[in-house]
């Protein structure tokens, strides 16, 4: 756990053209991520988070300025990333089992079976391998795209609002979850998110976005021994910082 | 769970089949009151009962039966080259964008002109029996389906095309896992609507040439102003129309997984 920039993004910019307006989405963005860590970065609409992830992931390649994944260059997507988007995207016509399977390029069945029922206790959703999407719940349906997501064993998973389209309690259980998961399986995590207090209380560290040009206005670096109660004070006063960060 | 969720699986549910069958016999009843109280001229417009004497006939003779199954042959054949052709080349020019650049245009052109326009040619190019008739179903049933399938391609979403990108899928992986199965809905209504077109073309073909098939029939009848015959002819290719949609429905809910349908309102 040592390395601290297991992930490294240098100089980035983008720029989108909007009926021939430039709009520039990131502008020299420079950031570095520990193989340990937990980065949540939060910020208002447009200021080009998700923009972020899909150049990390390498579905983004038209952009200037070099990303680094333990030290080699991301030019494509890989599977080098997982990546878990805000609605599920399991594909409808797929059970919960083969929507995981989904994800395996390379594998003996055997090795598929193994791997599926791996993730699916990981996720708590045992036995819902004959499913199909349709028949579950929001939570339950997001929790098989993060089963998805990390079956190819990534080295960072990327989080675009993954709890966003979530209700109130399934929401706090998932963050429950999602923790549980960063700390079992020691996967470099990276969450875009809306909500200030998933930031803080998923994060290690909170990178605060500014729209127009897109770039890291400040950094928040969560301590370890914040009681990640919402209700501490500490865990308060990093909330109403954080929030006079965005708004300002 | 799983259970409650399936109730909309089949559209086609028994109940309803059996209410849709009161209906028929109702407009029957009422058409043969009429005929009864002597209002219809039975010339033009016979009595359920007479038309029901006339298939018994019909029937008994093997005629009815013999002109239905040469017109069904030919159904059977145009359909299957025309299913065949249409998902081949709408495959082809939904995945590879060059194909698509190369026909397209040839396609749209040709797509407009009615099936039945092609009659003199196709008697000239392939005879007046089985050929023609086999070509003009071909025709006509080709486009229906050809322009559902590249349309169902074509809304393949770009959110599973995203997703497969980032999770580096083979495009042989990707077609039969995502492209094929978001298609087959669409596959299948082209199909339907293909059938249906089938059975026009057949007919049209067959009143404008030759001497044989449910269409030859139904000329015949009119030249002999058998009126109860036309009506014989007409229901019987309902019935069969009918029956082939029904096996299609029944195929679209064998393989369309996952998928509520939506049937209605109460």
């Amino acid at each position: 756990m040592s390395d601290k920039a297991y992930l490294r993004i240098e100089k980035v910019s983008k720029t989108y053209t909007v009926k021939k307006h430039h709009v520039t989405a990131l502008q020299e963005l420079d950031l570095s991520v520990a193989k340990d860590e937990f980065v949540s970065v939060v910020g208002a609409s447009g200021c080009g988070k998700s923009t972020l992830l899909r150049i990390i992931c390498g579905l983004d390649s038209e952009h200037s300025g070099n990303v680094y994944v333990n030290g080699r260059k991301v030019t494509a997507p890989g599977l080098h990333c997982g990546i878990v988007f805000q609605e599920h995207r399991l594909l409808p016509w797929l059970t919960v089992a083969e929507n995981i399977e989904f994800a395996l390029n390379n594998h003996t069945k055997a090795q598929k079976k193994e791997l599926i029922e791996k993730y699916l206790a990981l996720v708590e959703l045992s036995g819902t391998e004959k499913y199909y999407p349709n028949q579950l719940s929001g939570g339950m349906a997001q929790r098989v795209s993060i089963a998805r997501a990390l079956v190819n064993q990534p080295e960072i998973l990327l989080l675009d609002e993954p709890l966003g389209a979530l209700d109130a309690l399934t929401r706090l259980n998932m963050q429950k979850e999602i923790l549980h998961i960063w700390k079992k399986e020691k996967t470099t995590m990276i969450m875009v998110t809306h909500d200030i207090e998933e930031a803080i209380y998923l994060g290690t560290r909170v990178i605060v976005m500014s729209p127009r040009p897109g770039k890291i206005k400040k950094e928040f670096i969560i301590p370890d021994n914040v009681n990640k109660c919402q209700t501490d004070e500490q865990f308060i006063r990093l909330r109403r910082e954080i929030y006079h960060e965005i708004s300002a | 769970m799983g259970e409650e969720k399936n109730k909309n699986r089949c559209w086609l549910k028994a109940d309803d089949e059996k209410q849709g069958i009161i209906f028929p016999f109702v407009v029957l009843a009422i058409w043969q009151a009429i005929s009864v109280a002597g209002i219809a001229n039975p010339i033009l417009m016979p009595s359920p009962a007479s038309i029901l004497g006339a298939a018994a006939e019909m029937l008994k003779s093997g005629e009815l039966v013999r002109h239905l199954e040469i017109s069904f042959i030919r159904v059977i054949e145009g359909f299957f080259i025309a299913s065949a052709l249409a998902l081949v080349l709408a495959s082809a020019m939904g995945i590879f964008t060059r194909i698509f650049s190369l026909l397209n245009m040839t396609i749209q052109l040709l797509r407009p002109v009615p099936p039945i326009a092609w009659i003199p040619l196709a008697i000239l190019w392939f005879g007046i029996e089985e050929g023609s008739k086999v070509f003009i179903i071909v025709l006509g049933s080709f486009f229906p389906i050809f322009t559902n399938v590249l349309g169902g391609i074509r809304q393949t979403e770009n959110k599973f095309v995203e997703l497969a990108k980032a999770l580096q899928i083979p495009q042989r992986k990707f077609i039969m896992k995502v492209v094929v199965p978001g298609t087959l809905p669409f596959i299948v209504t082209g199909l339907r609507t293909g059938l249906g077109y089938a059975w026009m073309c057949v007919v049209a073909a067959e009143l404008s040439a030759g001497m044989q098939g449910i269409g030859y029939m139904l000329t015949d009848a009119r030249a002999m102003i058998q009126t109860d015959r036309i009506i014989v002819g007409m229901l019987a290719i309902g019935v069969i129309g009918k029956g082939m949609d029904s096996l299609l429905l029944l195929l679209e809910e064998r393989i369309i997984k996952g998928k509520e349908f939506y049937t209605g309102n109460e």
